[in-house]
């Protein structure tokens, strides 16, 4: 009963200055929203940097043959360098933990249909390499076993190549050119899109498998070779690479690390040239979480300066709130209050104006996906140059409210109050009621 | 409903006094010199009296008001009111006394800006933690006691000064105190809302009110029953009033009253 009329009282002085208190409950209302907007920012990053990491498979690891830096590499003739079959068959023959091995051969290609003609890679890779990567097919089939030991040219083609090179036509059956190998090869299948994967192997960007065109890796191995001519300028650039990537998938997750110091053992005549990386996707997915959390730290301290900040809003109202009703307190205390009562009266206001300023605050963190998307709608009809220049992460976060961030902005607002109205609550109580009253 | 409350009241209390002071003394210690307000005040008020407390400044009227209300503790003696000496008493309970065993009138009203003439009579009783319809129905009976039954969710602001005061007096009465402690009650009042002071503290005496009444006009402290007058910090004379004293004061009070144009 007391505690309902002591609210109904404070509510009651708060409105006798309106917009003192609004000013003041926007301080904490801020602060709140920005714990639960810094929250769910930070997470939705988090977690889609996770997805992509996982879609490269918490089983697998790979290693790549990276291009070594031209010191290394002898000023005569041609350098070997990066992954060979011979080591993929040594792996595959003397690591026991792993489950399947696939090898892959990327190259820049040209393709051609009638007078079309795109850019895209060249991927020569085994059947598995669409269970692996996740690719899933449209219509048609993914090269087969078949198809493969047959050195056959069959080719898959990704959703974008497809759409590019066969606008109208139905791909499936027919015949795609390559100038630079000057061959032929046959559609049998059309993937569905995919989204970018995490980056690996030292390259910064995403992964991207729209245009991409797959063929048996015998087949590439038979009709182009190792060796590839690249021009540069007037002079023709040699290189000799077998392999470019080996994924392999580990049969027990828990023996995924212990499974990649082996690797690293068995291919350390490479640590001379440098020219291979093993990545290790679950280490990257730890990683990547440790991140993540970090980074929620980070922002939650941001968050927390801010309702520090509401929170010295609160204090400063009440202390000159205090100076003002000095009369009021002292008449309170004539009248039987005791200091007990003073305090809690003002402890009250305080919790009263932090209390509507988290519950606010909650509503609009509540608001923040949709905010964040109409933030970028708008920015992207006023200015569509700047919405393609920022980071693919700011175009595409979705950000993800912490159910827990809820109740924890709340409470913190209600400490808030506390903490920062208890000291000019005490402040009134002590005040000598003599004193009080003689206040003009 | 006046007359039953007042058989109520004497029930209770079966004691004579509403209040005792007994050699009571206060210091104040500033920086180098200590100022002795009050050196060995020593008198009693019966229940039922109405005694005016007169004095020049500096005579220690004020400490002994503030004594009397029990907002500030003597430095020695003893303070009774009822059976309890308050002199003894510490800051939570001073509080527990004021809200039940005394009545405040003040010269400049003091009600609270933010609440309605209700709300503002009620206020003592908050803090007995007592509100129920019970107290809520005596606040109303006493607005309506003090004449200011149809004002009842005015604010202060929205009153003239004798109206203020007025509430000051239902609000003073809510906790049935054991007296009633006016300081300088009329002192903003014009000459005409002073008589309608004076008479309402009239009427409440002859009810039964204890009432103790601070002032430095010599044709208010004529109105009182008994006059005590402090000079230097003691009590200079102590007097009754007579009857015929009491009934010219208030007949010149009329006589000179500013004819209403």
């Amino acid at each position: 009963m007391i505690w309902l009329s002591t609210v109904q009282l404070a509510i009651k002085s708060l409105w006798l200055h309106p917009l003192r208190s609004l000013l003041t409950v926007l301080g904490i209302l801020i602060g709140v929203s920005s714990v639960i907007w810094l929250l769910a920012i930070s997470k939705g990053i988090g977690d889609e940097a996770r997805k992509q990491i996982e879609s490269l498979g918490a089983d697998t690891i790979i290693v790549r043959s990276i291009k070594p830096p031209a010191e290394k590499l002898s000023t005569q003739g041609i350098t070997p360098y990066g992954l060979t079959r011979e080591e993929f068959d040594m792996l595959v023959r003397t690591v026991p933990t792993i489950k399947s091995a696939l090898p892959i051969r990327e190259l820049r290609r040209q393709f051609q249909y009638d007078a079309k003609v795109i850019d895209g890679r060249l991927v020569g890779c085994t059947a598995e390499y669409a269970e692996v990567n996740k690719l899933k097919v449209a219509r048609g089939h993914f090269i087969t076993e078949v198809e493969g030991f047959n050195r056959d040219t069959s080719c898959v083609l990704a959703h974008k190549v497809a759409e590019r090179l066969f606008p109208v036509q139905d791909p499936i059956g027919k015949r795609i050119y390559m100038p630079e190998s000057t061959d032929f090869y046959t559609v049998v299948g059309v993937l569905e899109p995919k989204n970018a994967s995490a980056a690996i192997g030292g390259s910064l960007s995403a992964q991207d498998f729209s245009g991409d065109v797959y063929i048996p890796i015998l087949t590439l191995q038979q009709r182009i070779g190792d060796m590839i001519r690249r021009q540069s300028g007037t002079s023709f650039e040699y290189e000799t690479l077998e392999l470019n990537q080996i994924t392999l998938r580990v049969a027990n997750v828990t023996d995924v690390k212990r499974t990649a110091t082996l690797i690293e053992e068995v291919l350390s005549g490479h640590n001379r040239m440098e020219d291979i990386a093993v990545v290790v996707p679950l280490e990257l997915l730890e990683q990547a979480r440790t991140t993540q959390a970090m980074f929620m730290v980070f922002m939650g301290m941001i968050a927390a300066i801010s309702l520090l900040v509401g929170g010295i809003g609160i204090m400063n109202i009440m202390l000159a709130t205090v100076t003002e009703r000095t009369r009021e307190i002292g008449i309170r205390r004539a009248l039987g209050a005791k200091r007990a009562d003073i305090v809690r009266q003002f402890l009250i206001e305080t919790s009263v104006l932090s209390i509507v300023g988290g519950i606010t605050g909650i509503l609009i963190g509540l608001l923040c996906g949709p905010s964040v998307n109409l933030a970028r709608e708008v920015v992207k009809w006023w200015s569509p140059r700047t919405i393609a220049q920022l980071p693919d992460v700011i175009r595409t976060v979705q950000p993800q409210i912490l159910l827990e961030s809820i109740p924890i902005a709340f409470y913190i607002s209600l400490a808030v109050g506390i903490v920062f109205g208890i000291y000019p609550a005490m402040r009134a109580a002590k005040m000598s009621p003599i004193e009080a009253l003689r206040h003009e | 409903m006046k007359a039953a409350g007042l058989g109520r009241l004497r029930e209770r209390r079966p004691m004579k006094y509403a209040c005792r002071i007994i050699d009571l003394k206060k210091e104040y210690v500033l920086k180098s010199e200590t100022v002795r307000a009050l050196r060995g005040a020593t008198f009693d008020v019966p229940e039922g009296d109405f005694v005016a407390i007169m004095g020049p400044s500096g005579s220690g009227k004020s400490t002994l008001l503030n004594l009397l209300g029990c907002l500030d503790k003597p430095t020695s003696g003893s303070l009774f009111l009822g059976d309890d000496d308050v002199a003894r008493m510490n800051d939570d309970q001073l509080a527990e006394i004021r809200s039940r065993r005394i009545g405040f009138v003040f010269q400049s009203y003091n009600l609270i800006q933010q609440l309605t003439v209700v709300e503002n009579i009620q206020v003592p009783l908050i803090y007995q933690g007592r509100l129920g319809r019970k107290e809520h129905k005596r606040c109303l009976e006493l607005a309506a006691m003090v004449g200011l039954g149809d004002r009842l969710s005015h604010r202060p602001a929205q009153l003239s000064g004798g109206q203020q005061q007025r509430v000051a007096i239902a609000r003073s009465l809510v906790n049935d105190p054991y007296f009633i402690l006016a300081d300088e009650p009329t002192g903003n009042l014009d000459s005409r809302t002073t008589e309608e002071i004076l008479q309402l503290f009239d009427r409440l005496n002859q009810e039964g009110r204890t009432i103790i009444l601070v002032t430095h006009e010599d044709e208010v402290s004529k109105r009182a029953k008994r006059i005590v007058r402090l000079k230097d910090g003691l009590v200079q004379w102590d007097k009754l009033n007579s009857q015929e004293t009491r009934e010219e004061a208030a007949r010149n009070a009329l006589e000179n009253m500013p004819v209403e144009v």
